[in-house]
């Protein structure tokens, strides 16, 4: 019996290391990776490094270019781009981990209980799946906007359900493939209960593609929160989000270009960074794309 | 492909069909105010209100207004009364349809013209500068934001060097040039980011076929490379860019809502968004269903024609 538990602990605790390893090693990852951790730092500590007040607004300077004083200039208020960016990157980052936090533990907590018990709640689960996923992702994201009203924490639920049903999929196809694994009849065998079963050893062996999905939802999140903002729904005045402070440059196109280039400069950059990270976690973790790109 | 994976097919694509027509209709019972309170404003007196409501029908059981809604759009189009302008809603949304296809197919024309060759000079020599390029270009365009890439040819081909204009919408009746002006940005804008995702798929799609070891015979018994790649790579690789192309016009019914909203395209995206604004949820309504049930038919006829192109693939 010690044995058979022993031989269930074996997929998940020496490979977990080789693949860290190899992760590390890998350009992909530690390019993106090193981005994200970069924006992070930002994120949690732009508060602190911002030269001024995001919101301090000075008339006698509006609509500055860059310059050493405010190196992305300054808005239609006076206020610095730059102070105003590092700001928004906390907001555009607490959004899109806060989202994807929900929509993870939701479509995870469905798909895992789709793929491993099958039959009628399989099917259940994965055709109400099916009528979200039928919706453009924009347009069901400003529908649940219209139903709950704007702001920034509405949004987070709004970009929320919009990719619980992503999470579901691939929660549901990586269980399905270890579903029926020598470790998982092991410990049936053994007796444990079906939510021990579900959590000690299917979902921690079907753990790399939901990785590699976090990381491009979170690239989705930040770019869904923009849009929002930008649209007017999500984070309102005068909070500085970078999609918020792109809709506001629009006005300002020819007199202002910095107002609008640097907010999406930072949109993409953060894109770039967790689009970059997921695609190099999919390579070390996904067999099955390993080698494939 | 078997009659019975057709008819299975299309029975599931039904009850999607009618979860997405659930889920519409429910948009005005979950909303915490009453559109008849919309439609007279804050200072209407409750019992006007009542009596409005009783009008529009919303003081009968939720099934029965479903059916009715349901009952009314598929038997006379009839998508309501919009609640600002007290038109019928069909008018509007008939005229929206085809500026949002127009626009999505021909971001889908841009996207090609880029994906095309871009994968294929990739795939031809992978690990190359050339691959290498065409690798930071997709992960660039697949990262820029499609709003800020509309500001920006904005801010250069309008503003700036006074080419083309930066908003509206001209349909092909009103003569080539003009609609050509127009669509021009909007077009550029979501197909240059359509192009660099399909780029990604175009390129391993190739690969997928040229590590094949029919190719290889097919370079060893001295077919000139031009006959190789036009008639044993290309032609089997056209059956997974088909898909694509299939499943990136449904990516780009999503993603041309952002850019109508920029450009003040009218199409079904602006739609929805200034009735979300204005609080015209039957507007809403009928933006929505009539996106997601195009979403939903162009996935479908992707799967079907996949079957189709490809004889070694057959659903029973």
């Amino acid at each position: 019996m010690a044995a058979t538990a022993s031989h269930a602990e074996v997929p998940r605790s020496r490979p977990g290391l080789d693949l860290l390893r190899k992760a590390l090693r890998h350009g992909s990852v530690l390019f993106g990776g090193g981005l994200i951790l970069a924006l992070a730092l930002v994120a949690l500590f732009g508060a602190s490094l911002a030269p001024y007040d995001p919101m301090a607004m000075d008339f006698t300077a509006r609509f500055a270019p860059p310059s050493w004083a405010h190196p992305f200039g300054t808005d239609d208020f006076g206020r610095d781009v730059f102070s105003r960016v590092l700001y928004g990157a906390a907001v555009s980052f607490q959004v899109a981990f806060i989202a994807v936090g929900i929509s993870g533990l939701a479509g995870v907590a469905l798909g895992l209980t789709a793929g491993y018990r099958g039959g009628w709640i399989d099917e259940v689960i994965m055709r109400v799946m099916d009528v979200l996923f039928a919706f453009p992702a924009v347009l069901l994201a400003i529908t649940v906007m219209a139903i709950l009203g704007r702001g920034v924490e509405n949004a987070m639920i709004a970009i929320a359900i919009v990719y619980a049903p992503i999470f579901a999929r691939v929660t549901r196809g990586a269980v399905i493939s270890v579903r029926d694994r020598e470790f998982v009849t092991a410990a049936r065998a053994l007796g444990q209960s079906q939510l021990r079963i579900m959590l000690r050893h299917v979902l921690p062996n079907a753990l790399g593609p939901i990785i590699v999905q976090t990381s491009l939802s979170l690239a989705f999140a930040i770019l869904a929160e923009a849009a929002l903002s930008f649209f007017g729904l999500g984070t309102q005045p005068p909070d500085p989000s970078w999609g918020r402070m792109l809709s506001e440059g629009r006005g300002f196109l020819q007199q202002a270009p910095w107002m609008g280039i640097f907010p999406g400069l930072a949109i993409m950059v953060s894109v770039l960074g967790f689009n970059t990270l997921g695609d190099g976690l999919r390579d070390v973790l996904d067999p099955r794309f390993r080698g494939r790109h | 492909m078997s009659l019975s994976y057709l008819l299975r097919r299309l029975g599931s694509v039904l009850l999607v069909l009618f979860g997405v027509s659930l889920v519409t209709f429910a948009i005005i019972p979950l909303l915490p105010g009453s559109p008849a309170r919309v439609t007279l404003g804050v200072q209407a007196t409750p019992a006007a209100v009542a009596t409005l409501e009783r009008q529009m029908g919303l003081d009968r059981p939720l099934p029965v207004q479903y059916v009715s809604w349901v009952g009314g759009i598929l038997t006379r189009g009839d998508f309501g009364t919009s609640l600002i302008s007290r038109q019928p809603i069909a008018g509007e949304v008939t005229r929206r349809v085809p500026a949002t296809l127009t626009l999505a197919l021909a971001a889908l024309l841009v996207g090609l013209a880029i994906a095309l060759p871009a994968g294929i000079l990739a795939a031809l020599k992978p690990g190359s500068p050339r691959d290498l390029g065409v690798s930071l270009f997709s992960q660039l365009g697949v990262s820029v934001p499609d709003f800020w890439m509309g500001i920006l040819l904005i801010l250069l081909f309008s503003e700036t060097l006074g080419w083309l204009p930066s908003s509206g919408y001209r349909p092909l009746s009103d003569g080539l040039a003009p609609f050509l002006q127009h669509i021009t940005l909007p077009a550029l804008t979501a197909g240059i980011i359509s192009g660099a995702i399909m780029t990604r798929f175009v390129r391993s799609a190739l690969l997928e076929v040229l590590n094949q070891d029919y190719v290889r015979t097919a370079h060893a018994k001295g077919l000139p490379r031009r006959k190789v790649m036009r008639k044993h790579v290309l032609r089997n690789a056209s059956i997974s860019i088909v898909t694509i192309v299939g499943l990136q016009m449904a990516t780009l019914l999503s993603a041309v809502v952002v850019v109508e909203i920029i450009f003040a395209w009218p199409g079904l995206g602006q739609l929805a968004l200034t009735a979300t604004l204005q609080r015209d949820y039957p507007a809403l309504q009928a933006a929505v269903l009539l996106s997601a049930v195009a979403f939903t038919v162009i996935n479908l006829l992707t799967d079907l024609s996949y079957t189709f192109l490809d004889p070694r693939v057959s659903y029973t």
